[in-house]
């Protein structure tokens, strides 16, 4: 067995076949989908992508992805930080529930605020009755979206709280600072860049967000109609080059937003 | 083993690592690599045992070349510089590894494991984990492992640079005792110079990928044949105007010549200590460290500082004061040449007194 | 500040995580036990759940493979030059950045029926998109990074040595992988292995678009619920999620359990 394994022709072979299958995987379809977008030539895919429907998606998807990264970025960074620092009974529990919205289909998430928030539910009548629409409405989107971009803030930002040396801050105590100052001069500067790219990693997913949003948002073109949905409804309506066109311009922006990252970890790892 | 090396070259990118290296080694020989960090000396190892491949040169073992060999058929121990433990190991079955590759009988496994377990004096810890052990027990581990397959060359990549250096010196000597019971023909690569004194049979001393010299370490100590080794080997302070030195004049016949002065070249006392006050210089004491076992001094000497040692059990002098030297010899050296010069007055004093 | 942080953070908890979780596992009941046995064994919630684990045992066993090599070549593969590699591990990352519903848009646009490829095949008698393997490409391409990434920083860790050991010992290649590197990275394979069967258990918008999503052929679990959810069929959307949240709940069990083996190396 073992010296069959050896032979060249074996190497040889899982090499060809782990590459090939990398580069069909994802290589091929990213190619694809740009390559379709100008299938029509460049008018076809200017007409597309300057569809009223299709820039309205786009905007609202951006404005809402980014409300959704700073809320997170604001409970994100408490919850690392009460994580880290505080012992406390359900700690534990609290920290392995955070990658909950990783293991739940994106689609159960849906649902879950659209019982929870729904018409005929306890919340949803309470609201209405306030004269808040939340469901089928903005507010139940950038929930959806805060809520499956939940754990890339505080999983970022986590192990920099854990190496953080303690003498720093306690040096600091004993120049005289005060708690709040210590946190904004010393600590923040230090886990910036872990919420910068956590930051970054939740607002690209948040643009690509379908499941969640699709079930609460209602989907009225114009209104509450987010890009990614759009190009769902576009590919169910038989318009497959009109879908890659909104994609590659998402895609690109998410390609933009992953190098970026990149860029803030390769300059956090020089240091 | 037989080795011969002739002509190795090998390239990392653009770095040349190792530059033309030839030497052989004679069965049965310890030989220490000894050198600068990041001097090539690793690479030559890791060539030998087969984990690099040479860009030029012939690996001869026994005659043979082995260069297109693969490690798996070299028959090389090799212990590497974090000892590269299987941590998902026992002590045990680490050891036994290399046997079970060979397809060894359970019961002879087990014979040269406890044989092994024993030599290295690791009876007890059979079934602990590497995490377990201290520094010291890994190495022995390690070093049973590499044995274990019986090589015939044991390659050590600064075998003890990951230790105390307390428990270092005992290894030291555990070591070579262990490898002249063997009778295994050994290198080690090592940065430290005392070690490869003390435990190598030969030493080769190796420099921005080229070997600069190879001998036993008393010669390599006594006749250092290109400046790098003098400077490298035993402590030393340079001289550059070693010509104004009273028995050194002759030096001036050479241009840009410097010279080297070791410690124990030089001697120093109060003037009726010396018969020969003729070769001798005034100093000054700069500053002196008490370094356990003797005094460190620093003496001024016609601008120089010159370091020597000094016995506990004499006269105990202060900084400031002053004092005669007698610098027995030097290592000189320009850029073309490199030779020892004794002192000429002290060679030859009667003809100018009398 | 503590005393007041901690109740925040709960409250975070509660109202982001908790609440809806418990409201999912009560909602499911809504109609009483009947109501749920009903809804999760109707022929058509049967078959999406088989075919939502069919989907995971072949993604998951497809994944592990390449992923685990890819990972190998990447970290030690000599044959492939560094500039090479800095590219496809860039790559490695994209579906990330990826929306699920345009990495279905993707197979569909080159494997279509409409398609020269996706004609070819259909007129051998395989189809792929609308059909089971264009979900089990689509499911692929959302979960392939998430083995590599999870093995790879693991081989960089343990370092070659050991690997050279072996080998001075009288190993070779395959005897030590499976001696040597398969325990030492094993557990973070585990941990690749339980964030895919959760990704590809919990896929929906690519495979919706890759599926086409018809009942009792090409419906997946998630994708039933978003069928039941837009016919106003609450309950049994909620039995069906039932059935994903325990598992997802079970796999976070595994995932905390699996993270900290890794960390015990």
């Amino acid at each position: 067995m073992n010296d069959i394994l050896r032979h060249k022709g074996w190497s040889w072979g899982f090499r060809s076949t782990v590459m090939l299958y990398f580069i069909v995987l994802i290589a091929l379809p990213i190619i694809g989908v740009y390559t379709k977008s100008f299938s029509l030539g460049w008018n076809a895919f200017i007409e597309s992508v300057s569809d009223p429907l299709a820039w309205k998606s786009i905007v609202l998807t951006l404005k809402l992805s980014l409300i959704a990264t700073l809320i997170n970025i604001v409970i994100g960074t408490m919850v690392a930080w009460v994580l880290n620092r505080y012992r406390f009974i359900g700690r534990t529990i609290l920290n392995s529930l955070v990658d909950l919205p990783f293991a739940l289909p994106t689609a159960v998430g849906g649902l879950m605020i659209l019982l929870l928030l729904g018409p005929n539910s306890l919340v949803g009548n309470w609201a209405a009755a306030l004269g808040i629409e939340i469901v089928f409405h903005e507010p139940a989107i950038v929930i959806a979206m805060v809520f499956v971009t939940f754990p890339f803030i505080i999983r970022a930002i986590q192990p920099i709280l854990e190496e953080l040396d303690k003498s720093e801050e306690e040096a600091a105590y004993l120049l005289g600072a005060s708690k709040g100052l210590v946190f904004f001069k010393v600590i923040f500067p230090v886990i910036l860049p872990g919420v910068l790219s956590g930051a970054m990693l939740a607002f690209s997913r948040a643009l690509a967000e379908f499941g969640a949003v699709v079930l609460v948002a209602g989907n009225i073109p114009g209104k509450t109609l987010i890009a990614s949905v759009y190009i769902f409804g576009e590919v169910e309506s038989d318009n497959p080059q009109g879908a890659a066109a909104v994609s590659i311009l998402l895609l690109t922006l998410s390609f933009l937003i992953l190098w970026l990252v990149n860029r803030v970890q390769m300059r956090r790892n020089a240091k | 083993m037989h080795i011969e090396v002739t002509g190795l070259n090998k390239h990392f990118g653009q770095f040349h690592a190792v530059k033309d290296v030839s030497f052989t080694i004679e069965k049965g020989h310890l030989i220490g690599l000894l050198g600068p960090s990041g001097g090539g000396k690793t690479s030559i190892l890791r060539m030998l045992a087969g984990l690099e491949s040479p860009d030029a040169g012939d690996i001869l073992f026994h005659g043979r070349r082995v260069n297109d060999l693969p490690p798996q058929e070299r028959g090389i121990g090799f212990v590497f510089q974090n000892y590269a433990l299987f941590k998902h190991m026992t002590v045990y079955d680490n050891i036994a590894f290399g046997l079970k590759i060979k397809k060894q009988s359970k019961e002879q496994i087990r014979n040269r494991v406890m044989e092994l377990v024993e030599l290295t004096g690791l009876k007890g810890f059979e079934q602990r984990y590497p995490h377990q052990l201290s520094g010291g027990q890994r190495q022995r581990v390690a070093f049973a492992r590499a044995l274990a397959p019986e090589p015939q060359l044991l390659l050590l990549d600064e075998p003890f640079a990951a230790i105390d250096a307390k428990i270092r010196q005992e290894l030291r000597s555990w070591l070579r005792d262990l490898i002249e019971r063997v009778g295994i023909t050994s290198i080690f690569v090592t940065h430290d110079q005392d070690e490869a004194i003390e435990v190598a049979d030969e030493i080769m001393i190796i420099s921005q990928g080229r070997v600069e010299q190879k001998g036993t370490p008393w010669d390599i100590y006594k006749q250092p044949q290109t400046p790098f080794v003098a400077s490298f080997i035993g402590e030393s302070s340079i001289v550059e105007n070693i010509h104004e030195l009273r028995g050194f004049e002759n030096a001036s016949d050479w241009l840009n010549t410097k010279a080297l002065i070791r410690p124990e070249y030089i001697e120093i006392g109060q003037l009726y200590e010396f018969p020969i006050a003729s070769a001798t210089e005034k100093g000054r004491i700069k500053h002196i460290h008490f370094r356990g076992s003797e005094w460190m001094v620093e003496v001024e000497v016609r601008g120089n500082t010159l370091i020597t040692y000094r016995s506990l059990e004499k006269e105990v002098l202060h900084p400031g004061d002053d004092i005669v030297v007698l610098v027995h010899r030097a290592y000189l050296f320009n850029d073309h040449d490199s030779w020892i010069m004794e002192n000429r007055m002290k060679e030859d004093p009667m003809p100018i007194h009398i | 500040m503590r005393k007041l942080l901690i109740p925040l953070t709960y409250l975070v908890f509660l109202v982001l995580l908790i609440v809806p979780l418990i409201k999912i596992a009560f909602g499911a009941w809504e109609d009483g036990v009947d109501g749920l046995i009903h809804a999760i064994t109707r022929p058509e919630a049967v078959h999406a759940l088989m075919m939502t684990g069919l989907i995971v045992i072949v993604v998951t066993l497809l994944n592990t493979l390449f992923g685990v090599m890819l990972s190998i070549y990447l970290v030690r593969g000599t044959w492939l030059g560094s500039r090479l590699k800095q590219l496809l591990n860039s790559i490695v990352d994209l579906p990330f950045s990826v929306s699920p519903v345009i990495g279905g848009l993707m197979i569909v646009l080159i494997l279509g029926p409409s398609t020269t490829i996706g004609a070819f095949f259909e007129s051998i008698g395989f189809k792929i998109v609308y059909a089971f393997p264009g979900m089990v490409l689509a499911t692929l391409f959302v979960t392939f990074p998430l083995m590599v990434r999870e093995v790879m920083p693991v081989l960089q860790e343990i370092g070659t040595q050991q690997e050279e050991a072996a080998s001075t010992l009288g190993a070779y290649g395959w005897t030590t992988f499976w001696k040597v590197t398969w325990p030492l990275i094993r557990w973070g394979v585990i941990y690749g292995v339980v964030l895919t069967i959760a990704r590809s258990l919990g896929e929906f918008g690519a495979v919706l678009v890759v599926s086409g999503n018809v009942m009792n052929k090409t419906q997946t679990a998630t994708t039933l619920v978003y069928q039941d959810v837009e016919n106003f069929n609450v309950v049994s959307a909620n039995g069906v999620a039932l059935i994903l949240v325990a598992f997802s709940v079970a796999l976070l069990l595994v995932m905390e359990w699996s993270k900290k083996r890794k960390g015990v190396h």
